[in-house]
């Protein structure tokens, strides 16, 4: 079994009560097909999923950890992007 | 002892199919830790525990009609009819018996099972019998998947290298010859058929080609002729299979009798 004709896929599970998907892990499999049936049967055996995905690896572009500062240390000290200035009324309720 | 005791062809019936999930759950169970792949490994146990979870549901129940009609009050639990009958009181079909033998075999005969299984259970769900209608509704759902883990398989297997397509057209033609068991009917089988219990099995081998021939015509695989056949199991009659079987599968039982995990 070669990386080529088996690739590695990243699978991410939503939960029955949750809204996002979350990454549960990666396997090797043919194609997209047998991806899905994999996922199913290594990730989902105690109930954790009603949806499944499931990507290429090599599909998956990722942000270099080394360009950690450039990317993301800049808006931490931008407070007035965040919303936190507005008083709101009672009757509106959790925004 | 030889042969099951006919009670209420009702025990004979359920047991059949008790028999069928049993084995074959068995033989999947051979695969943990050496299946081909680490995912393959996993799919081919959570099919052998679907198949065993529907064994303890149908053996309880058999024990319960067994019980019913005998009238002594005695109830064979599930373990009992699992793990201490006699080889010639099991009656599964002689296909699910058959050897793991290499993994285009194994899927082979799972999907041969699950063809005929899938629209067996959907059937059931309207059977005059609510215990069985109701294991049916939740076993159509994981024969399902079963067919269609075994279907794609099917198709890359034949439809893939020289080598597999090989494996996957000798698989076929070694158990062709006993596919027409699950076909069969008999006094049991008909007079659960008549209180509307049980199905015409030969009926349901209509959507069984339908469903095999489109997929051995996408995995480039050629039908095997329809000319030798084997059958027996349901008489109790097995191959020599069954015997290794039934010794590794009661070794526990019969070694420490009564045991509790």
């Amino acid at each position: 079994m070669t990386e080529k004709n088996t690739p590695l896929w990243e699978v991410f599970i939503r939960a029955r009560n949750g809204l996002s998907h979350k990454h549960a892990g990666s396997l090797h499999a043919v194609d997209s097909e047998m991806a899905l049936q994999a996922a199913r049967d290594v990730y989902t055996r105690r109930g954790e999923g009603q949806s499944v995905w499931v990507v290429r690896s090599g599909d998956i572009v990722a942000s270099d950890p080394g360009d950690k500062e450039s990317l993301f240390e800049p808006t931490g000290s931008k407070i007035y992007r965040h919303p936190t200035f507005y008083d709101i009324p009672d009757d509106v309720g959790h925004m | 002892m030889t042969g099951p005791e006919v009670i209420d062809p009702k025990f004979q019936y359920v047991l059949r199919l008790a028999d069928d999930q049993l084995i074959l759950g068995q033989r999947l169970g051979e695969w943990c830790g050496h299946a081909p792949t680490l995912e393959e490994d996993l799919a081919l146990a959570n099919i052998g525990l679907d198949l065993l979870g529907q064994s303890r549901s149908l053996f309880t129940y058999a024990g319960e009609i067994e019980g019913k009609s005998k009238g002594t009050g005695k109830i064979r639990s599930e373990d009992d009819l699992a793990f201490l009958r006699h080889e010639r009181d099991y009656c599964n079909a002689l296909l699910v018996e058959q050897p793991n033998g290499d993994f285009a075999v194994t899927i082979v005969r799972q999907f041969l099972h699950a063809a005929f299984m899938t629209p067996y259970w959907s059937a059931m769900t309207a059977s005059a019998d609510e215990t069985l209608a109701a294991i049916a509704a939740k076993s159509v759902k994981e024969l399902e998947y079963h067919l269609r883990h075994c279907s794609e398989w099917m198709i890359r297997l034949g439809d893939g290298t020289a080598e597999s397509h090989r494996r996957t057209q000798d698989a076929l033609e070694g158990l062709w010859g006993y596919v027409s068991e699950f076909f069969e009917m008999d006094e049991v089988s008909n007079a659960m058929l008549t209180v509307g219990v049980g199905l015409d099995h030969a009926a349901l081998r209509t959507e069984w080609d339908v469903t095999v021939n489109a997929v051995l015509e996408r995995a480039t695989l050629t039908r095997p002729a329809d000319d030798w056949t084997q059958s027996g199991g349901r008489r109790g009659l097995h191959s020599e299979h069954m015997g290794h079987i039934l010794s590794e599968l009661q070794y526990m039982q019969r070694a420490y009798p009564g045991m509790n995990w």
